[in-house]
């Protein structure tokens, strides 16, 4: 994985996996603490206890096409090479919530990289699945929630081009506004 | 450029509305970009986007793009299942952004499988 927004990307797989019908994804940038948070919560099926603690192992799968399972554990790496860690909570039914600590300025941590695009392909490509995106730069924050544009839209799927594109300028006007480091 | 305000969505939407009525929705194409863990750490991400601006930039409205975990064959991603109306699902192996737009040229709009970039014909079954 070149980048943050690729683990993303990655986990939130795991949520749609899971039925999740509201995914949240929030990142908090604290440059006094030099400290990254990225958390990705969801109401999906959850996990046992004895299933969550076998996550972080790379040949734990609940596939059956391949024997690993390597999301998780690249996440729990890419957090620990920056001194940062990985939490995990489940309840069985309810959700789960991954939590993710980075070095802000450490050498070894990923770019946040293309985090637009990444949002983007998870609207498009989830269309029955709501988002919650929430990212703060020390005490400026930006959110956006496809529930609020449904509201607005009504019949017009979310994945019409048109609405693609302002959710496109939404997101990338919210960035630049809080003037992300990542 | 004006901040983007939720007033700009309510426009949007009586123009899509108009546009809609014009045409018939009807769904000919369904691109899947397998993006598991393996598809995203070989570049599917980039194959995503590519497909998402050709389509933007030929302007369809009949093609429908998703996305789907790993199927078990990690060695071969990123790869792309195309399947057009009553015709059996093309399986596209190791796919970037060149053979993206090629196989959205001539596949997607054009109907004529890219023999050289195919993996399989059918569907497979993911547990």
């Amino acid at each position: 994985m070149l980048s943050l927004a690729a683990h993303i990307l990655d986990i939130v797989e795991n949520s749609v996996r899971a039925s999740a019908t509201l995914i949240e994804i929030l990142i908090e940038e604290d440059t006094n603490d030099d400290c990254l948070t990225i958390e990705i919560i969801d109401n999906g099926h959850g996990m046992d206890e004895k299933t969550l603690k076998k996550v972080r192992d790379p040949f734990y799968t609940t596939k059956t096409v391949r024997r690993v399972g390597l999301g998780l554990p690249l996440l729990a790496e890419a957090a620990e090479r920056s001194g940062g860690t990985l939490r995990m909570e489940s309840i069985e039914n309810t959700g789960t919530r991954i939590k993710a600590t980075f070095g802000l300025r450490h050498l070894d941590r990923q770019p946040l990289g293309d985090i637009v695009g990444t949002l983007i392909i998870l609207i498009v490509a989830n269309i029955h699945i709501d988002f919650f995106y929430k990212h703060r730069h020390n005490d400026r924050q930006f959110e956006m929630d496809t529930r609020v544009i449904r509201k607005e839209i009504e019949d017009v799927p979310i994945n019409h081009p048109e609405i693609i594109k302002y959710i496109r300028g939404v997101i990338e006007e919210g960035l630049s506004e809080i003037g992300s480091e990542a | 450029m004006a901040k983007l305000t939720i007033d700009d969505l309510k426009k949007i939407k009586e123009k899509v509305h108009k546009e809609m009525s014009l045409r018939d929705g009807d769904r000919r194409v369904k691109v899947t970009v397998h993006m598991g863990t393996c598809g995203i750490a070989s570049g599917a991400k980039e194959v995503m986007d590519t497909l998402m601006e050709e389509i933007e930039t030929a302007a369809v409205h009949d093609v429908v793009v998703t996305t789907s975990g790993c199927m078990g064959l990690c060695s071969r991603e990123p790869l792309v299942t195309v399947e057009m109306l009553n015709s059996d699902p093309i399986k596209y192996e190791y796919v970037n952004p060149n053979k993206m737009r090629q196989i959205f040229k001539r596949h997607i709009l054009a109907g004529e499988i890219q023999t050289p970039f195919v993996l399989a014909k059918g569907s497979e079954s993911i547990k």
